[in-house]
């Protein structure tokens, strides 16, 4: 009996044993597992978790170059940066958003403007990006905040390049601004290749030539090494490459020219393009109203952007790239070349003008009541005889029209240094094919051509095509493109590299031509419906009033002051100077203006007496009420 | 007469420690407090306070070596049932933290019951299987079955996997040790590869990808996954001999998550490289080959199957912890003993620690 307790004992002992050396084995091959695992991670992988263990550690910081600067042709300047302290919020890192605004609100001021700005930003970005809540502090506001950083976890004070138009409002549609990147910007960047030059920009060209020249202006990132912990937060810094500042631009605008033709439009409403004829190179774009492009630097306040978008007079329109005006009477010289070299009329030919046009029982009126009696070439365009031009239309047939004026370049893109330019309407058989849907609607009628050459009808130019056209006659049928920069200065180098000064193309007119079309434009501003507005010029000018319908008037007479402002008649005006060597060609328009001889020419005259003579006019250039009698377009 | 006294009292002391298992755990120790030095040292330094746990721990395993195995063998019944009791309660009256309910609270303080079970549980099944070590049938393993599965289910379902493991394992070892026969065991393993894939399609989408990032962590960089590609990260750049002490970046950089707990083997890995895994990893065998030593040695049954028991969960504790933190074990909440800080584990561990020596110094004394 002990005896056999003692073996069951020693039995079970035997196999205790043995099930220990069971645990020993899968102790030894479990660890040898963990041997192996090591040995494959430090010694092979080895490489591989090192450079991974580094990637961790480093972390590449972009710097952000500074943008180039815009000056105009002399050397103001138009765009530059200043450095200021923002006081910054990520809104990933701050748990309760509205209570940390509070609290900074008590040490800081933060306005109500402030916070809406702040919200509208959050809406737009994604909450690991650090957004400003306050830009530009005081060095006092830095202090106090830098006291109490502790608290504020997720609140930090960066120096921040800001850009700035120092000018305001001056040359704003030209210029354009910058603003926060959006997801279409993103994309645009992408497009570009441009993606890690702007890891650190949060600033974009949104309009005008910030955008068209965005990746000239913005430069070469810089980055910087720093060691960095799993938060995130730079440790210290281990090497650095320096930014590359922006291109700066020098334009071809005469800033000076720019704020004397906006202060002559006054408040009214329209544009004015001023080219230098020789080479394409523009002396002043304007189109008022106008904005100051320094609300939208920041990321613009909710009310200033409604107050722009919803006004009637749409200031953030660019009037003379994207307002399409049927050109009224300004059409008649360009008519008149046209029927020159298409031999459809000469100089002398003479028609008798009974004050209507018929066609198809249809009268066609002149402004004049009883006709300017036997009229001439000379005569048609500087009394502005509208019958001549009926006839000769109906003369030339709308396609000819249509070849001539596109090869002026109306109703194409000037290709202008600014993106957005509108197209117009240049009309044509073809074009009206193309524009409408049902096939009577599709068919041109001749009654049609009429009009279309007194610069009605379809005709709608817009400002920069007109005064492309009307450089390209003052130049002699040598045709530039439009633009706004002369030059860009590369950042490293100072190498200037010059914007196309080669023409366009060169129009083969004859040059007898040429010159009886100027001849009848300095005749308008002699004796015709220009006169007024230039009397007494110390240099010799060529223009043409023009006036563009808003609303046909059905027979009935038209008299300005009976209708309301907004359904006046547009103001135009194309004009060159001097006469014999055109320095400056310009078209202006005035919204709503009246009869072009009204308010549109005396602009003119402002901007020739400067930009010739350096004479400053004394105020926003008047209405001349008067010159309504003359009038007969 | 002072010296008489003294060496007395010095006899009384040591009597019933041994000497191999405080080296081994001593040395163990001596790098854990290095390592709790390395990655908190730069902000909130716990060096100090684990010198404290490690205090307490050693006093703890000084005591409970004082009680002869038979003493402990009493307190197996009460211990576990005041075990489930308390678990029950988490049960039903527990706070959760962090979504998983194991804590209960007793006024002034809360305690994690599943810690008891630790110790609980093997000492409960090693003496039931020495009460009945005459005559072991089938349907005593069964018992033992359920008393193991009863605390399992409630820890497993706190949820605290990890835990639930390790006192699984516990309970399981001995039922190994007691003689579970091989039948049984090699059925339990078809059983469960068979089962596989059936639970596998009883799972929820999202318990499904959470498996999936267990065994490919880059499926979730920044989420689950974050822990252990950083950890191998670290591992795998320390290299042969490591960046050295205070030297990890992965570690003072803040990469490392839980660095002076249950990601600590990252942090030593980083610095020490495969040298020191390979010393840290002898000391472990180490300290199994020691306990198994005092298993095999073991006078009674209860004995033998504890310290064979308690061996072997020093092996699961640190295999499964170097395991997960090198990425070839799923991430579950366990320490890597005597190394990870925190006092709750630690004192456990030293209460295991001087149930071994319990063990081997009255076997001793009852040989005499």
């Amino acid at each position: 009996m002990r005896r056999s307790a003692l073996n069951t004992r020693d039995r079970e002992l035997d196999r205790f044993r043995f099930r220990l050396a069971v645990a020993a084995v899968a102790v030894v091959l479990s660890f040898s597992t963990l041997i192996g695992r090591f040995v494959y991670l430090q010694i092979f992988q080895h490489e591989y978790f090192t450079t991974r263990a580094e990637d961790n550690r480093i972390s590449l910081v972009p710097i952000v170059p500074n943008r180039g600067v815009i000056v105009d042709r002399s050397g103001t300047v138009l765009a530059r940066n200043y450095s200021a302290f923002t006081l910054e919020i990520t809104p990933s890192k701050v748990p309760d958003l509205d209570a940390t605004i509070d609290a900074l609100g008590q040490l800081i001021e933060v306005l109500p403007k402030d916070r809406k700005r702040f919200r509208k930003l959050l809406e737009e970005s994604k909450t690991f990006e650090s957004l400003p809540i306050r830009t530009r502090l005081s060095d006092q506001e830095v202090a106090k905040f830098a006291a109490n950083r502790f608290r504020f976890p997720g609140v930090e004070v960066r120096a921040r390049l800001f850009r700035q138009y120092p000018l305001g409002e001056v040359a704003s549609h030209a210029l354009g601004y910058i603003g926060r990147i959006n997801k279409r910007d993103l994309e645009v960047i992408d497009d570009n290749g441009q993606l890690a030059n702007y890891k650190g920009t949060d600033h974009i060209g949104k309009t005008g030539l910030e955008q068209k020249y965005e990746f000239q202006l913005h430069g070469e990132a810089g980055y910087e090494q720093v060691e960095i912990d799993a938060g995130g937060r730079a440790v210290r810094s281990l090497a650095r490459t320096a930014p590359v500042t922006g291109n700066n631009l020098t334009l071809t605008l005469d800033v000076k020219l720019q704020q004397i033709t906006e202060k002559a439009f006054g408040d009214r409403r329209g544009a004015l393009v001023a080219i230098e004829p020789s080479t394409g190179g523009i002396l002043a774009l304007v189109s008022t109203p106008t904005y100051d492009p320094n609300l939208f630097v920041d990321g613009i306040r909710t009310d200033d952007w409604d107050l722009l978008n919803n006004s009637p007079d749409k200031p953030l329109v660019n009037r003379a790239l994207n307002g399409a005006y049927p050109p009224g009477s300004t059409f008649k010289p360009l008519m008149a070349l046209a029927a020159l070299e298409l031999g459809k009329r000469t100089a002398s030919q003479t028609i008798s003008d009974p004050g209507f046009f018929n066609f198809g029982g249809h009268h066609f009126r002149d402004d004049k009541k009883g006709g300017h009696g036997t009229v001439d070439m000379y005569k048609s365009i500087v009394h502005s005889c509208d019958t001549y031009y009926y006839m000769l239309a109906n003369d030339m047939g709308i396609d000819n029209i249509a070849r001539f004026m596109g090869s002026l370049g109306l109703g194409s893109r000037t290709g202008i240094d600014i993106e957005g330019e509108s197209e117009g309407v240049l009309p044509s058989q073809e074009w009206k094919k193309r524009r409408f849907k049902r096939p009577e609607q599709q068919k041109w009628y001749a009654g049609e051509t009429i009009s279309i050459g007194i610069g009605q009808g379809y005709n709608a130019y817009t400002p920069i095509q007109l005064a492309q056209a009307m450089a390209t006659i003052a130049n002699d049928g040598v045709m530039y493109r439009p633009h706004l920069v002369r030059y860009i200065t590369d950042s490293k180098t100072g190498a200037k590299t010059y914007i196309e000064p080669q023409p366009l193309r060169t129009l083969p007119w004859k040059p007898q031509n040429i010159e009886i079309i100027k001849k009848a434009m300095i005749g308008v501003n002699k004796e015709g419906t220009g006169a007024r507005a230039f009397a007494g010029a110390a240099y010799e000018s060529a223009g043409k009033t023009g006036t563009a319908q808003v609303f046909s008037l059905k027979g009935a007479d038209y008299k300005a002051g009976k209708l309301k402002q907004e359904l006046r008649d547009h103001a135009l005006f194309i004009a060159f100077a001097p006469a014999d060597k055109p320095k400056i060609a310009l078209v202006v328009l005035v919204e709503n203006g009246g009869f072009g001889a009204q308010s549109a020419a005396p602009i003119a005259r402002m901007v020739f007496d400067y930009y010739l003579l350096g004479k400053l006019p004394k105020g926003p250039a008047q209405e001349d009420e008067a010159a309504e009698e003359e009038e007969g377009e | 007469m002072l010296q008489q006294y003294l060496r007395r009292f010095w006899v009384r002391l040591v009597v019933h420690i041994d000497g191999p298992l405080l080296l081994i755990t001593g040395a163990l120790m001596l790098a854990g407090l290095a390592t709790i030095y390395s990655a908190t040292y730069d902000a909130n330094n716990r060096a100090l306070s684990q010198l404290l746990n490690m205090f307490v721990g050693v006093c703890v395993m000084w005591c409970v070596a004082q009680l002869p195995p038979q003493k402990l063998m009493r307190y197996a019944v009460p211990l576990y049932v005041l075990g489930v009791i308390l678990l029950v309660l988490v049960f039903f009256f527990g706070i959760k933290i962090n979504g998983a309910r194991r804590w209960l609270p007793l006024g002034f303080t809360r305690v994690q019951p599943s810690e008891i079970l630790k110790i609980a549980m093997p000492l409960m099944l090693a003496w039931y299987f020495h009460k009945y070590e005459a005559a072991l049938k089938f349907r005593h393993f069964a018992v033992a079955g359920l008393l193991l599965i009863v605390p399992f289910g409630l820890i497993a379902k706190q949820p605290d996997l990890g835990t639930a493991i390790l006192v699984g394992a516990a309970g399981f070892y001995v039922i190994f040790f007691a003689g579970l026969p091989w039948k049984v065991i090699v059925g339990m393993i078809a059983a469960g590869a068979g089962a596989a894939p059936f639970v596998w399609t009883m799972l929820h989408d999202y318990q499904r990808k959470r498996i999936l990032t267990l065994i490919d962590p880059t499926t979730d960089p920044l989420g689950s996954g974050y822990h252990i590609i950083q950890s191998t990260i670290a591992i795998g750049s320390g290299g042969t001999t490591g960046k050295g002490w205070l030297g990890g970046t992965q570690t003072h950089l803040e990469f490392i998550p839980e660095r002076h707990t249950d990601f600590i083997f990252a942090v030593f890995s980083e610095e020490h490289g495969l040298l020191g895994n390979s010393i840290l990893v002898a000391l472990y065998t180490l300290l199994i080959v020691r306990g198994m030593m005092i298993a095999a040695n073991a006078s009674t049954l209860f004995a033998r199957v504890l310290a064979g028991s308690i061996t072997l969960s020093f092996f699961t504790y640190a295999f499964v912890n170097m395991g997960m933190v090198s990425g070839i074990l799923p991430v579950v909440g366990v320490p890597l003993p005597f190394m990870s800080y925190g006092g709750t584990a630690l004192v456990t561990l030293f209460l295991a620690l001087g149930i071994l020596m319990s063990i081997q110094t009255h076997r001793m004394l009852v040989k005499q």
